[in-house]
């Protein structure tokens, strides 16, 4: 019988990353899906407040490739056995995913995908649609840093500290190749021009421009020549017989240096500060605590995306207000009565003494459950009109989980009858999955406008 | 590959070619292509094809491989053959030289097998690489196409692939033409009305698409969606074409991977390997055909079957010529067909090989296994019946069902023959193109007792809609009840019970 066998070639092996393209659409569709996840992501308690390079793991659903298939229900399976098989025997416990039966392609699997990402890859991918609200700022906000400068490319004209060793040395060397290749080259139009001339009478028009050409190739000629012989000149002095041609000799010309170019990248954008505000008042429970905390999270994470320098300052309040850390922020909880004022009032006050709104992007949010002292209504729609002023954006939240809605009491229908301001947003809160949702309402909002 | 090395397995494949010729095996002629491993996965990912089609599902596929590849949870396979002519297989550079030797061997056994099986007589083997080259041609024009680009292909070929299997299985029964389906649409509708036969009845029950249920549902939706772009259908016509190309092989697996296991086997065994050859040929086989306990070996399934046909022809001809432990299971199989009087055809007039030759033409895996597989053997690869269940708690359990002893091998056989090759898969037929006079789509579930996973068959039937653009329906038993799945215009899915 014929047969042929064809040899691997390393050209053919070199091509072979045929499923490149294919790997690449699959990888896209895994971080869609992710995307698509994302508010459930989100709701999950551990990864707020994490440090950013903490690996998450993401189980993603949506990459399945459906078909018509048959379930568990009345549907035996047969298999090998080792003789010890006795009908009724338990085979196993709990979800298996049994190998090696040959049919996978046609069975329901567990076919879920976990992958790894890390939580700035995820913030990244929350926020790769999102754009920031309120691009337009005042022009006295913007700090121009000249943040990095950037290569970019070569240019033949530089200073020494720019001058590029390595595309100089290849200039120089491209110059001899070039020059061996030019010396026939001009031999063979010399050559042209000589037998032309011999056809032309002396004095004639033709023959002074003929005569003009063969100077001129004469003299680019002994140039190239002259070269050639400064390297024959080393070539012959090197002590080394057996040195090679790379430690041949000949000097560097003006035309053959190269610098680097840079580019200075000037950024508008540089410093922000998020403004956390929240009710610590007895009626803040862990889970208020702990939605305003998500909440907090992705405004910070959305700020950070954006600036060079973003700062945290938080601002517990209950009848007063006071700055504190991180920690003390959402752990502590106090107890007593609420006055918003307080919280908004303390934070004008961080803002006139370190972020002044004409050096600091100002992002103020407050999370409250809306159970504020009716006398202090006036005086805190006033401070958030303050805040209005100076902040970019100024953003309330309520924090009413389901059930405990009381229309009698919130500030959310309040501000919202009272503020107009464009920088000044609301939303309501009402269980974790909303937060996600909420978020990118908010900023959807704002690009409407914009 | 070294020059030496080269020499030598040419030197091998000449034996081996010369053997498996003396046996009678009928090939098409043969190319080997030596590559490495990574070109290896790449030929998995997509079906061994030198050029196939894009879509992110074959590079998911090729991430999983190599990753299991990568962490030594599976290995490559030895071998890698394309039913075409001339017939074309795949050889890893870096294997021992037995193993490359065994390879070949295996591999004139799925060539010969290919030529003659009947199941494979529709595949047209002479254009098998330029269709799909073809195929991948036209579909990177349509991706490349600024009107249509590539999520628009891609969800079309998603689409296409969630149904490509939902076809005519067995390509060898001819589908009835229109004027046939119509004669016997007729006949039934006279027979059904009988004395109040009205003529103005039957010309409205005739206009019902399709007349017979009908099994193809991709090329059904091209031929009935006029909303389509040519495109398109030229899209779900490759995506059939090149499921109908492949179903042969899900058909006959068992047997094939049987039949190259049994020849690879003799072929070797008669070659008279250098001694140090003939050990490690002897691991790599076993390796190769050893059970996989509580799944099915194709391998070594099938390879027991031929093996044991083998036994049984040549003892029934001259017992006196078999070795020991093969005389012990001839006679075992004579009690047992005396007992059921099942007396194979053509025992004691043809020789083994001939017999396996004469099924490895006619037959495919259900009815091979059906006919075959005695209960004799049965009990020797100790075949048992399992099923998955919820226990009281809860939980899901997998519970021995039956075993081969007794009487029950039938029951054994039975779920066995319902999970072999197209037959593990559901039947799906259009009934319907105009349901309830408002263009949707009625598909039904052929049950046998066996009930579809709900969720996928919702997600299924979501595909199912964004081919036909409006709403269908889907009836299938669901928790023992009859259910209507219902996706309507905007992809919203409802079940609802059928009364």
């Amino acid at each position: 019988m014929e047969f042929v066998i064809r040899e691997w070639q390393s050209s053919d092996a070199e091509r072979s990353d045929r499923s490149a393209g294919d790997r690449t659409r699959h990888r896209y569709k895994v971080r869609q899906a992710i995307r698509d996840n994302i508010a459930d992501i989100i709701a999950e308690e551990s990864i707020i407040g994490q440090s950013q390079d903490r690996v998450i793991k993401v189980p993603i659903r949506g990459i399945k490739e459906f078909r018509f298939v048959y379930g568990d229900n009345n549907n035996p399976q047969v298999g090998e056995g080792d003789g010890n098989q006795q009908p009724g025997q338990v085979l196993q416990q709990g979800d298996k995913s049994k190998d090696g039966d040959g049919k996978a392609g046609d069975q329901k699997g567990v076919d879920y995908y976990e992958t790894d990402i890390t939580l700035e890859e995820l913030v990244d991918i929350m926020f790769e649609d999102l754009e920031l609200p309120f691009q337009e700022r005042k022009k006295l906000r913007n700090i121009e840093t000249e943040s990095n400068r950037k290569k970019s490319g070569f240019r033949k004209k530089g200073i020494r500290a720019n001058l590029s060793h390595y595309r100089t040395a290849l200039e120089r060397v491209r110059r001899l190749q070039g020059n061996k290749r030019s010396i026939s080259e001009l031999e063979k139009q010399l050559e042209q021009v000589r037998t032309l001339r011999l056809k032309e009478s002396e004095g004639s028009e033709p023959r002074f421009k003929l005569d003009k050409e063969e100077e001129y190739l004469l003299a680019r000629l002994e140039e190239a020549h002259g070269l050639q012989e400064e390297v024959q000149r080393s070539r012959d002095e090197r002590i080394d017989e057996n040195d090679d041609d790379t430690a041949i000799r000949f000097r560097f010309r003006e035309s053959d240096m190269r610098f680097h170019h840079h580019r200075n990248k000037v950024r508008k954008e540089s410093n922000a500060v998020v403004l956390c505000i929240m009710d610590t008042s007895g009626s803040m429970d862990t889970l208020k605590k702990y939605l305003a905390r998500s909440f907090f999270f992705l405004l910070f994470s959305f700020v950070r995306t954006k600036y060079d320098n973003v700062e945290l300052t938080f601002i517990a309040h209950q009848t007063e207000a006071q700055e504190v850390d991180e920690e003390e922020f959402f752990t502590k909880g106090q107890s007593g009565g609420t006055y918003i004022s307080s919280g908004y009032n303390k934070a004008l006050e961080v803002i006139q003494e370190r972020y002044h709104p004409t050096l600091w992007n100002v992002y103020a949010f407050h999370c409250s459950d809306g159970d504020n002292f009716p006398n202090d209504n006036e005086r805190a729609l006033k401070a958030a009109l303050g805040l209005c002023e100076v902040c970019n954006l100024f953003g309330y939240g309520e924090i009413k989980p389901n059930g405990t809605r009381s229309y009698e009491s919130s500030m959310l229908n309040f501000f919202t009858k009272n503020i107009k301001n464009d920088n000044y947003k609301s939303l309501l809160i009402s269980k974790k999955e909303d937060i996600w949702t909420s978020f990118r309402d908010f900023l959807k909002a704002e690009r409407r406008e914009s | 590959m070294k020059a030496s090395d080269l020499q030598e397995l040419h030197r091998w494949a000449s034996k081996a070619s010369e053997v498996a010729q003396e046996y009678g095996l009928d090939c098409f002629p043969q190319e080997f292509e030596i590559c490495d491993h990574e070109q290896m996965l790449g030929y998995m990912a997509y079906s061994g094809m030198p050029s196939h089609y894009p879509h992110w599902s074959y590079g998911k596929q090729f991430e999983k491989q190599k990753t299991m590849y990568e962490y030594g949870v599976s290995g490559l396979p030895y071998e890698m053959v394309i039913n075409s002519n001339p017939c074309l297989a795949y050889l890893m550079r870096d294997n021992s030289m037995l193993l490359q030797v065994l390879t070949v061997a295996h591999v004139y056994g799925h060539n010969d097998f290919f030529k003659n099986n009947f199941t494979f007589r529709h595949t047209s083997p002479n254009y098998t690489l330029q269709n799909f080259k073809l195929h991948a041609d036209r579909i990177r024009e349509y991706i490349e196409d600024p009107s249509i680009g590539i999520e628009r292909v891609e969800a079309l070929l998603d689409a296409a692939h969630a149904l490509s299997l939902q076809c005519r299985r067995n390509l060898s029964i001819a589908k009835p033409s229109e004027e046939k389906q119509r004669e016997r649409f007729v006949q039934q509708f006279i027979q059904n009305s009988q004395d109040e036969f009205d003529e103005a009845d039957l010309e409205r029950a005739l206009r019902k698409v399709p007349l017979e249920p009908e099994e193809d549902i991709l090329l059904f939706i091209r031929d009935h969606n006029h909303n389509l772009e040519s495109w398109e259908k030229d899209v779900l016509t490759i995506v059939h074409e090149q499921t109908q190309y492949f179903i042969p092989q899900m058909e006959t697996k068992i047997m094939n991977e049987g039949w190259a296991s049994y020849w690879h086997h003799t072929i070797m065994n008669k070659m008279n390997l250098p001694q140090d050859m003939h050990m490690e040929f002897l691991v790599r086989h076993s390796q190769v055909l050893r059970p996989h306990p509580g799944g099915l070996n194709p391998y070594h399934l099938g390879y027991q079957v031929w093996n044991a046909l083998r036994i049984w022809y040549d003892g029934s001809l001259d017992a006196g010529d078999l070795r020991k432990d093969e005389l012990q299971l001839y006679k075992a199989m004579k009690e047992d067909f005396e007992i059921r009087d099942a007396v194979p055809p053509g025992t004691g007039s043809k020789t083994g090989h001939e017999m396996m030759f004469q099924i490895r033409e006619t037959d495919r895996d259900v009815s091979f296994l059906r006919q075959y597989l005695t209960p004799v053997m049965m009990r020797e690869l100790h075949l048992f019946e399992f099923e998955n269940k919820k226990s009281h708690r809860g939980e899901s359990v997998t519970v021995v069902t039956s075993i081969s002893e007794g009487d029950e091998w039938r029951k054994v056989k039975k779920s066995l023959l319902a999970n072999i090759g197209t037959a593990s898969l559901p039947v799906i037929k259009v009934e319907d193109a105009n349901f309830n006079n408002k263009g949707t789509l009625l598909l039904r579930h052929y049950g046998d007792g066996r009930e579809l996973e709900a969720e996928y068959a919702r997600r299924t039937m979501e595909y199912v809609q964004r081919l036909w653009e409006n709403p269908v329906v889907l009836s299938a038993t669901i928790q023992k009840k009859k259910s209507l799945i219902t996706i309507d215009e905007d992809g919203k899915a409802k079940v609802t019970i059928d009364e």
